[in-house]
């Protein structure tokens, strides 16, 4: 959407007004139907956990955002591109081998404070380069791509016993689009933040009405809506998120992140979320300590910094983990920029996390220790680091996570020790 | 004369294919749908938006490059005068009242002082910089052209192909202002022409050139890749595979991309140097290609300079693997999320026979029964949304109206989030949150056109007429307004779905 698209939009703009409650009524009936038969499954303790995925659309840097400057082979690599340990624009000292792009100064802070762990030469089990399969497989869960009917975190939810507060508040995805990794049978709440005049209460039960006679499609998803909006009511959040830039600007992410904090943080509010900040496929001009990765890398860690802001009163119980689809090339390519590659990067973020550690089997970097002799090679698989994470904070079995959530990984063990 | 089944059936069929009906037209010609939309395939003619804001890419170029450099001279004169201002403050003496300083110089390139830009505003204040205001341009003739048009079959085939070759408005100034002009130029001539041409067309455009990289892209051993050290960028080649032609299935390989990337070197746009034509246009530059003969899916292509692309892209556009993505694209587009498998190969039969005619295919779309007789299952796109909308409401292409709307429901023009396009499913589109906003839009188009509508309910039935079901009837009739039965109406699940 253009800037002045905004401007001639914001003429029909008005605030969400608390009258919509009104509407709340209709959705009760919701969350009454239940899902799977019950497996085997250990409670997580008194922890009320909640975990926010954020995908980052385009595949991530890893390279760039977390460098190895420790490695010998590094900035020969990354010629133009390249982050040093020292110098005005300084990369952020991790554990004297791996650093934080400069852009990150609140995940550095973090990791400090043993609240972020970063994993590195890490993906999925997918090793071609298209993005759209790549982020099918990271969303999906399958082994590969071409099954997107539902996606792991939806598959997550209808796992858990019917009664759980997880699984009752259903899993949230953010956007107007929602992300695949939330589609599938167990409710999907959406939000987006808000950009224009919402209709009248009136008018939304009467679609409800029509759309519970002639169309159950239309009806599922509209009581849905009505349901979040509901909880964005009563958690005071309003329309001062409106405006601003999409998921690939830094303000956007700021905004999204927020929306997503208030729902998730709300004592009625779903319990686990997805959203996407877009634009991080940086074939050419990619920018070193400025530049266009480092503002997405700006715009990112704000979002990181909107979470804890948002989530105080749960933060010790919340983990986020950012995720991308595959990484980039390790050699800069013709145009100063990098293509799509394999290993990268994933961050696990909150109070919950036993932070301040690099997760990493590092590979190197010399050419026939390169994947394919062009790619950081995948020696860590982020199905496993999220099997681990998502079975310390909900109490799921391997077994369970190995048949529903991510199937066929019963030879993956789920990574142990990230959650505290 | 058309049973009532028979006018249902048209009705589904002229908003599965076309844009929407329109108050008024009389019920024989929508009867007669599918005739009229298999005449608009034989007479072969896409319309072509009128008074666009530039005549094409080459000339959009020029403007640009011009505004680009007006704006670079405004911003180094801003910094100048600065500069020279602060160095007045520091020499100036401390009282006030004396005058300034002669001794400071003042920079003969800077054409203003900061103060008199601020009394004389460049541009005025609701008039957006050069390519916004182009984008906005395009989108309005566009808009008004699907408003005018007929069944609205070829336009329908415009947003389709345009999506299926998308670029994005937003990746540059390059893109925001040439998306419109790509669109008309690389898409429109070849709707109801061959395939070949339009990925020619598509491929070769400075617009996609700018969008997937292609024209920085560099042969390693070309005369300038060894003189300058820079290289290869294989975004264009990967997504000319994966999502042009073959498919991501399609059986090719990383050795495919990187050597198919090799073959369009030198494929880039005339830089505002203007050395190989006019500023913005596509030009093959040799001294950018990279030498030498290239395999690409076990064929060797040996021919030289552009000639190689253009060979490569023509046994691409008649692989086998393109007729199968292409056939299952359309019919998902058009009929179901998950379209008959049969329907899919008699589209792919006849793109292979046929060598890519785009006329046959479509009217192979048209004539077929399953295609034809489907039930409406899948909803409108929002853009599909908006059009139709207007159509039922009589209104005009008014560009706040259409940026807007468009935005909120995540469809915006020519502004898709990756080089795939905006997704073409019923779990992207009919999502709890897609849903929610459509309605607040349709609220607010019930309120703006409740005083150009005389009754609603007899817009219900004029637009949807044998589709419209009792309960639709019944609750625009209920409804405690004329806005909010507008709303409605645009709102029912047999506007909704196609």
């Amino acid at each position: 959407m253009t800037d002045h698209s905004k401007a001639d939009l914001d003429d029909d703009c008005e605030a969400m007004t608390p009258s919509r409650r009104a509407v709340l009524g209709a959705a009760g009936a919701l969350f009454a139907w239940s899902f799977v038969p019950k497996f085997a499954y250990a409670a997580a303790g008194s922890r009320d956990p909640r975990f926010l995925l954020v995908v980052l659309r385009g595949a991530l840097d890893g390279l760039s955002a977390v460098p190895p400057i420790g490695d010998p082979d590094y900035a020969g690599l990354r010629e133009g591109i390249a982050l040093t340990k020292d110098g005005p624009d300084a990369a952020l000292p991790l554990d004297g081998f791996f650093y934080l792009h400069p852009a990150m100064p609140n995940l550095a802070r973090l990791y400090g404070a043993g609240q972020a762990s970063i994993v590195h030469a890490a993906a999925t089990g997918y090793r071609e380069r298209s993005h759209f399969d790549g982020q099918d497989v990271l969303e999906s869960g399958q082994a590969g791509p071409g099954r997107t009917d539902s996606g792991w975190l939806n598959r997550l939810i209808a796992s858990l016993p019917p009664g759980e507060t997880v699984s009752r508040r259903g899993v949230l995805g953010v956007g107007v689009v929602p992300p695949l990794v939330v589609r599938g049978s167990a409710p999907i709440l959406g939000w987006s933040p808000p950009r224009m005049a919402r209709a009248g209460p009136d008018l939304m039960q009467r679609l409800s009405d029509l759309y519970g006679q002639r169309d159950p499609g239309l009806a599922r998803a509209l009581t849905q809506a009505i349901e979040t909006e509901g909880i964005a009511l009563r958690s005071s959040m309003n329309g001062d998120m409106r405006g601003g830039g999409g998921p690939d600007s830094v303000d956007g992410m700021k905004r999204i992140a927020e929306g997503a904090a208030g729902l998730v943080g709300a004592d009625d509010g779903p319990r686990i979320a997805a959203l996407a900040f877009e634009g991080w496929d940086t074939h050419a001009n990619e920018g070193g300590a400025k530049g266009r990765l480092a503002q997405l890398l700006g715009g990112l860690d704000g979002a990181l910094a909107a979470f804890e802001q948002g989530l105080k009163p749960v933060w010790k119980d919340t983990v986020v983990m950012v995720v991308t689809e595959f990484g980039r090339t390790a050699k800069v390519n013709g145009t100063v920029g990098t293509d799509h590659g394999t290993g990268t990067i994933a961050f696990l973020v909150g109070g919950a996390v036993k932070g301040g550690r690099m997760v990493v089997d590092w590979p190197g970097l010399k050419p026939e220790q390169l994947y394919e002799k062009r790619d950081l090679k995948p020696t860590t698989d982020i199905r496993g680091v999220a099997k681990g994470v998502v079975s310390e904070l909900f109490g799921l079995s391997g077994p369970v996570l190995a048949e529903r959530v991510f199937p066929g990984t019963g030879e993956l063990a789920p990574m142990r020790g990230l959650v505290g | 004369m058309a049973t009532p089944d028979d006018s249902r059936i048209s009705g589904i069929g002229l908003q599965r294919f076309g844009l929407g009906a329109r108050p008024g037209q009389p019920r024989d010609q929508r009867d007669a749908a599918r005739e009229s939309m298999l005449a608009e395939v034989a007479r072969g003619i896409v319309a072509q938006p009128l008074n666009p804001p530039f005549s094409g890419a080459a000339e959009i170029g020029g403007a640009l490059f011009a505004f680009e450099d007006k704006e670079r001279m405004e911003r180094e004169a801003k910094r100048i005068a600065g500069q020279v201002q602060a160095m007045q403050l520091a020499a100036a003496p401390p009282n006030p009242q004396t005058a300034p300083n002669p001794q400071v110089p003042v920079a003969p390139q800077a054409p203003a002082a900061p103060q008199n830009q601020m009394a004389q505003p460049a541009k005025s204040a609701n008039e957006p910089p050069l390519p916004f205001r182009t984008y906005r341009d395009e989108v309005v003739a566009r808009v008004q052209l699907a408003l005018d048009a007929e069944s609205g079959f070829a336009e329908r085939l415009v947003q389709f192909w345009s999506n299926h070759f998308c670029i994005a408005a937003t990746k540059s100034n390059i893109g925001r202002s040439m998306a419109g002009a790509y669109e008309r130029e690389a898409i429109r001539p070849h709707v109801f022409g061959r395939f070949e041409e339009m990925l020619v067309a598509a491929e070769s455009h400075p617009a996609m050139l700018d969008f997937l990289d292609n024209r920085l892209s560099i042969g390693p051993g070309s005369p300038a890749g060894r003189r300058r050290g820079r290289g290869l960028n294989e975004n264009q080649a990967r997504e000319i595979l994966e999502l042009h032609t073959l498919g991501v299935h399609g059986g090719y390989s990383q050795a495919d991309v990187t050597n198919l990337a090799r073959i369009i070197t030198g494929w880039t746009m005339v830089g505002r140097e203007a050395v190989l034509g006019f500023p913005g246009s596509f030009a093959f530059n040799a001294g950018l290609h990279e030498p030498g003969a290239q395999p690409l899916l076990g064929k060797d292509y040996a021919q030289p300079g552009k000639a190689q692309g253009l060979a490569a892209l023509t046994d691409l556009a008649h692989h086998p693997a393109t007729a199968d993505f292409i056939a299952l694209k359309l019919a998902r587009h058009f009929v179901a999320d998950e379209p008959p498998p049969a329907l899919v190969a008699s589209l792919s039969e006849v793109f292979r026979r046929t060598q890519g005619d785009l006329a046959a295919v479509s009217r192979a779309l048209l004539e077929s029964n399953v295609a034809w007789n489907a039930e409406p299952t899948k909803i409108r796109s929002p853009q599909e949304f908006l059009i139709a909308s207007y159509r039922a409401l009589g209104r005009k292409a008014d560009p706040g109206q259409i940026l807007g709307p468009l935005g909120v429901m995540g469809q915006p023009f020519w502004q898709p989030s990756g080089p795939n396009g905006y997704p073409d499913t019923n779990a992207a589109w009919a999502s709890a949150e897609g849903i929610k906003t459509r309605i607040d839009v349709a609220a607010g188009w019930g309120r703006q056109a409740a005083g150009s509508v005389p009754d609603p309910r007899a817009l219900t039935e004029d637009i949807l007429g044998p589709l419209a079901s009792p309960e639709t009837r019944q609750t625009v009739a209920r409804a405690e307004s004329k806005p909010q039965a507008l709303a409605l109406l645009l709102m029912s699940p047999e506007f909704q779905r196609r």
